[in-house]
């Protein structure tokens, strides 16, 4: 795939999904996440880039409140969805996380039946009001997954027993049912070979027609690749955030120029 | 005790061995035990341990062998005519060792002179009469074949024992001395005492399946002897259970259903309590608790497992019970006559098998990995439909396997269902009425009067036959569960 | 890959605002709360368990520490001595002298009430026996005043604690309402009072009718030896078991059987080691009936899988870079265990060992089949050879014992068994507890 063509490709200018202001994130008494600002386009690809340890993930935990099942995690600052804070009290973190939904590192199928899967979501929120219903909803979810076809006549075998990509893929479709607005992905593509990921990056372009995409990354080449807006953490601080294009042809800031060409990673 | 002193006398040899073997190493080195193949101590440990472990070896062997090989030729001696109509000859051998005992006991006793015991034509009706004066428990009067045989029962196993005696101390001291001339510099200490502990630690080891074996054979033994005077097909299908007290043989209904109903309606029952609560505890515990919560919580659960099964017995016959009297009772629902039963002893077993079923369920629940809950909670699931929906079909097998080794606990508890249970077997499915169980049963049948030869003590071999093997089957069965689910997440 | 197309169903379902939850939500926020609650349920209906457990032997077990006597204070001159000698019934004597004297102590604090012979030994029991045998011990109290603390019956210990009352007592043999204004008389002169039990803490079994005298000190000795067969036996094969499996075991079938048979019999019930015991050491060996070395031996034989289990969990904590130092420079395989990791993994060895020995001194059912049940110890045994074969009983057999037993009396001493058998089983938990914190290392 051509890096250049899609930097190319012109961004307008879109409603901000998610907009995070100040925001700080501690365990215990280390300090993660120190005033990171950073504004979420809808219907766009957003990377976050950055060597290990650099806060990108806590980051992209704290979008859809999965901190909140760590007991040692504290979060403040403002983190507004469609122009709500998503930490007010009143929010329902299940709620949340329906319009939030995240993809993981590992894939995690669950020891269900494929079907069961995909059906797991919808079904706990409620989307289905009938079994023909459910099954568009999974068949639905399924394409979008890009599974559909190697899945379709055996959706009653375990989930556990696909491949690693095409695990990863199931999941992605499971997160799609639930019918969120913003897919978080974390590093979704680390414990796949060249050519599932390629598969599942099809699939990320794909899904920005639908959703606002957060994807962690390790790979530079893949945040080239399939953003159009990229985020470099540093050291629990944002160093540098802009169209992806700018920030891998001519960063602003020494220390992304440094990460980018390898010096420190 | 003679045998305590051929024991300190093994081990004096094993000591002197253990110096003399050091002073010749170091002799044979000129005294300078850098020139010694090992360190001074491994010839001496060398020496000590030919003396010890052969004559130690020995002695075992002969103990377990001495006692067949007596009885072996003195039932021999026993004419066909002396076993009477309805007994049989392990009850005339019995009755011999009793008399043996009692000529023992009287000797000791300064009632009988060592002469008077074994003079061959000593007068049986004095000699009994003796015994009893003696306070000796002998049963009828003592045949004359009985004497003899109780005679010569005696005059060999004392012949045994000194010749024992012999041999093992011989034994030591060849060892020792075999050893020690094999002394010298260059010999390899070290190896071969370290070979010889190795030897040592596997014979440790080894117990555990002679233990096994122990058991299954003398169930094994005894459960034939039973079927031999009680049909097999009568015990295991018979639906009575009315072993007669009074004299042997004939008049027992000796049926194991009724016993193994109490058993299974006694462990459901206690499953029933154990299980919710254990289950949701350990879910509690390991999903939802606090840090501080569960560090006080957990251990305070555990505190009921550590409990001896005597006090939950007590607990059951004189708190529980009581406690049911008085709202099922005659003044209440009136739907139970007594304190002891199923539901009692149910009831309290159930509480005893809580920590049970919450820290099995606690370790496999906790084995479900965390991917599989973030993967759930990313969905926008709650914390409940994740543990219901996820984490428990995930650890679904684990608990099946963990409340199977509850129920394995159940079946074989005794205490408890002694004291709590009653002791009328019946087969009925009203749960405020006194049932009994297997193990019960074992300890009456065997606490009682019955003559250890008769069907009703030996069906508690039979019964805890049973017993075994329904506890054996669940647990390889749970335990192969657990493994499978464990691999699954390793 | 993707079909376009499908714009199908509820595009329009998170247009509501996060703040408003809707009913969905609620309803399902509503079954987790509940889902938490049967949780905290489930916990606190065992806690509820535990607390109705120990507040039933406490409270009932707690009175079997108090005991009802009644202190005369009694002088017997040498001539009264040969007299009551010379007498045809010689403890009607004596007790005529207690009498005597026990209304010169009520008239002394000013009350008056009737009674008679029957009626003190109701009370006392033959307290004319006891008084003479007192006297042939010790002569030299002759003439001397000797204070008698002499216990009441089980009867009115009973009416003393409020077992017995007044208005469900029936005139038996054993006491008579009439007694009980004696007993009043005596306890307001002060004469009658509750004094602690060293009798039962020291004492032994008592017959079937006298609840009052029992004791569990012999059954606590007949424990305490079995407890030194079970250490002295399981805990050198345990750890030799243990470390062959752990560190020299060859992978090949007989150490698999070994692994099968330890998990297998620590799952066996144990009533079955009982039957192994009797069928074994009694019925082939011919070791003697209810002797704690055989009730050692059984026990042995059942602590062996737990103490090998955890003593296995200890030596394989001990991380293999040790082992390999003490190769590197040249131990052996043995010198390397026996000099390095063995040490390091004592502490955990003795925490499993005690923990296994608190399982054993608790256990009953395979003590019932080799007759220490049957056994009721009246005595100590003499000398310590003989504490290993001669009968004897042990705490829970003889706790079992006296919960068997029909009269009521004994059920007090049994919860007070308890309470004995509990503070030692909480004493060897907390000892393991400590060498735990003490010595737990973290590598």
């Amino acid at each position: 795939m051509n890096d250049m063509t899609r930097v190319e490709r012109a961004v307008d200018s879109k409603d901000i999904k998610i907009n995070a202001k100040k925001v700080q994130v501690y365990y215990g008494d280390t300090h993660a996440i120190k005033d990171v600002d950073v504004a979420i386009e809808d219907k766009t690809v957003t990377a976050f880039i950055g060597p290990s340890g650099c806060g990108k993930s806590t980051f992209l935990r704290c979008l859809n409140r999965m901190n909140d099942t760590i007991d040692i995690c504290r979060v403040e600052g403002d983190i507004l969805l469609d122009g709500e804070d998503i930490y007010d009290k009143r929010v329902d973190p299940v709620q949340l996380r329906a319009k939030v939904g995240m993809v993981f590192q590992k894939p995690n199928p669950f020891p269900k039946s494929i079907y069961d899967n995909v059906a797991y979501g919808p079904r706990i929120h409620g989307l289905a009001k009938n079994k023909a219903e459910l099954d568009e909803i999974v068949e639905k979810s399924l394409r979008r997954g890009a599974i559909w076809d190697e899945v379709k006549d055996r959706l009653d075998t375990p989930g556990t027993g696909l491949s690693g990509g095409q695990q990863q893929r199931l999941c992605i479709a499971r997160a799609v049912a639930t019918e969120p607005e913003v897919l978080l992905m974390d590093e979704p593509c680390s414990a796949l070979d060249p050519i599932a990921t390629a598969q599942v990056e099809e699939l990320i372009d794909e899904l920005r027609s639908r959703y606002s995409v957060v994807i962690v990354t390790h790979s530079m080449q893949q945040a080239a690749r399939v953003s159009q807006k990229t985020a470099f953490f540093h050291l629990g601080n944002l160093v540098e955030f802009g169209e992806t294009g700018q920030i891998f042809t001519n960063p602003v800031d020494p220390r992304t120029e440094s990460y980018i060409t390898g010096r420190i990673g | 005790m003679p045998i305590l002193w051929l024991f300190l006398i093994v081990l004096a040899i094993a000591a002197v061995g253990y110096v003399s073997g050091r002073a010749r190493a170091l002799q044979s080195a000129g005294g300078d035990s850098r020139n010694l193949h090992s360190l001074p101590t491994y010839y001496g440990a060398n020496v000590a341990l030919k003396a010890v472990v052969p004559a130690f070896g020995l002695l075992i062997i002969w103990l377990l062998a001495q006692p067949l090989y007596v009885s072996s030729q003195v039932s021999e001696m026993i004419p066909e005519t002396s076993v009477k109509e309805g007994s049989s000859l392990s009850l005339v051998m019995a009755e011999v060792r009793r008399t043996a005992d009692g000529l023992n006991n009287a000797v000791a006793a300064g009632v009988l002179s060592e002469d008077q015991a074994r003079n061959a034509r000593a007068d049986v009706t004095d000699v009994t009469q003796r015994l009893k004066d003696a306070g000796q428990v002998v049963t009828s009067e003592i045949t004359q074949p009985v004497l003899r045989a109780a005679q010569s029962y005696r005059a060999m196993n004392s012949t045994g024992y000194a010749i024992m005696t012999g041999a093992v101390i011989l034994v030591a001291l060849i060892g020792a001395a075999i050893s020690w001339f094999q002394t010298h510099s260059d010999y390899r200490a070290r190896n071969v005492v370290e070979q010889g502990i190795r030897f040592l630690l596997l014979a440790a080891a080894s117990i555990a399946i002679l233990t096994t074996i122990g058991i299954v054979l003398s169930l094994v033994f005894n459960t034939w002897e039973f079927f031999k005077l009680y049909p097999a097909s009568d015990f295991f299908f018979g639906t009575t259970w009315a072993p007669s007290f009074s004299g042997r043989g004939g008049a027992s209904d000796l049926g194991i259903i009724p016993l193994l109903w109490g058993t299974f309606y006694i462990s459901l029952v206690a499953l029933l309590v154990a299980v919710p609560i254990g289950l949701f505890a350990a879910i509690y515990l390991s999903e939802y608790a606090s840090s501080r919560v569960r560090s006080v919580a957990k251990p305070l659960l555990e505190v009921l497992a550590g409990i001896p099964t005597i006090v939950y017995g007590l607990f059951a016959l004189l708190t529980v019970g009581p406690l049911l009297l008085d709202v099922f009772g005659d003044n209440g629902l009136g739907w139970m006559k007594a304190g002891t039963a199923v539901m009692t002893a149910g009831i309290v077993m159930g509480i005893m098998l809580i920590p049970f079923v919450s820290s099995l369920s606690d370790d496999i629940i906790n084995a479900v990995p965390q991917a599989m809950r973030d993967g759930s909670y990313g969905l926008g699931a709650t914390q409940s439909e994740t543990i219901r929906q996820v984490v428990l079909p995930a650890a679904l097998p684990g608990i099946v396997g963990a409340i199977l080794l509850a129920a394995s606990r159940a079946i074989g508890e005794t205490m408890i269902v002694v004291l709590g249970a009653g002791a009328a077997a019946r087969l009925s499915l009203n749960p405020f009425e006194a049932m009994t169980t297997v193990t019960a049963k074992i300890v009456s049948q065997l606490t009682g009067d019955a003559d250890f030869a008769s069907p009703e003590a030996l069906v508690a071999f039979a019964l805890g036959m049973t017993l075994f093997i329904l506890t054996l089957g669940l647990n390889v069965f749970a335990l192969y569960i657990v493994r499978k689910y464990r691999e699954q997440y390793e | 890959m993707t079909d376009a197309s499908m714009d199908s169903p509820n595009t329009t379902r998170h247009a509501t605002s996060l703040m408003a939850t809707d009913a969905r939500t609620k309803k399902r926020a509503n079954a987790e709360k509940r889902f938490r609650a049967y949780g905290i349920v489930a916990i606190a209906t065992g806690l509820f368990f535990l607390i109705v457990l120990f507040a039933s032997i406490l409270s009932q077990g707690i009175p079997a520490f108090q005991r009802t006597v009644v202190s005369v204070e009694f002088t017997l001159s040498p001539a009264q001595r040969d007299e009551a000698e010379g007498t045809l019934f010689k403890t009607k004597a004596y007790s005529d002298l207690f009498i005597g004297a026990l209304n010169d102590q009520l008239t002394e604090s000013g009350v008056t009430v009737d009674f008679d012979q029957d009626a003190i030994e109701r009370l006392l029991g033959k307290v004319g026996g006891t008084i003479r045998t007192f006297y042939a011990d010790n002569p030299d109290k002759l003439g001397e005043a000797v204070q008698f603390d002499l216990a009441a019956s089980s009867r009115v210990d009973g009416y003393f604690k409020g077992r017995v009352s007044r208005d469900t007592l029936q005139d038996s043999r054993f006491l008579q309402l009439s007694d009980l204004d004696l007993v009043d008389a005596l306890k307001e002169a002060g004469i009658i009072k509750q004094a602690f039990n060293w009798p039962f803490i020291t004492g032994a079994d008592s017959g079937v009718d006298n609840p009052g005298g029992a004791g569990i000190g012999a059954s606590v000795v007949g424990s305490f030896f079995m407890m030194l067969v079970v250490l002295a036996l399981s805990l050198p094969i345990g750890v030799a078991a243990s470390i062959y499996l752990e560190e020299f075991a060859p992978q090949n079938r007989f150490t698999d059987l070994i692994e099968v048979n330890i998990s297998n019999l620590a799952a066996v019930p144990s009533i079955v080691f009982g039957i192994l015991g009797l069928a074994v050491f009694i019925q082939f060996m011919h070791l003697p009936q209810s002797a704690p070395l055989v009730g050692g031996l059984v026990l042995t034989l059942m602590t062996l899988p737990t103490i090998i289990i955890s003593t296995r969990a200890s030596l394989k904590a001990v991380p293999p870079s040790i082992r390999d130092a003490a190769l590197g420079v040249g131990a052996s395989k043995m010198q390397a265990v026996f000099h390095h990791v063995l040490p390091l993994a004592a502490p955990g060895i003795l925490t499993g060992t005690i923990i296994g020995l608190a399982q054993a001194l608790g256990e009953t059912a395979p003590l019932l089949l080799i007759g220490m049940v049957g056994f009721v110890a009246r005595g100590y045994p003499d000398g310590f050879v003989a504490g290993f074969t001669e009968p004897n009983s042990a705490m829970p057999a003889q706790i079992y014992t006296w919960a068997a037993r029909a009269d009521v009396g004994f059920y007090e001493k049994a919860w007070g068994g308890i309470i004995i058998l509990l503070m030692f089983l909480l004493t060897m938990n907390i000892i393991a507890i400590i060498l735990r914190r003490r010595f737990e290392r973290r590598w």
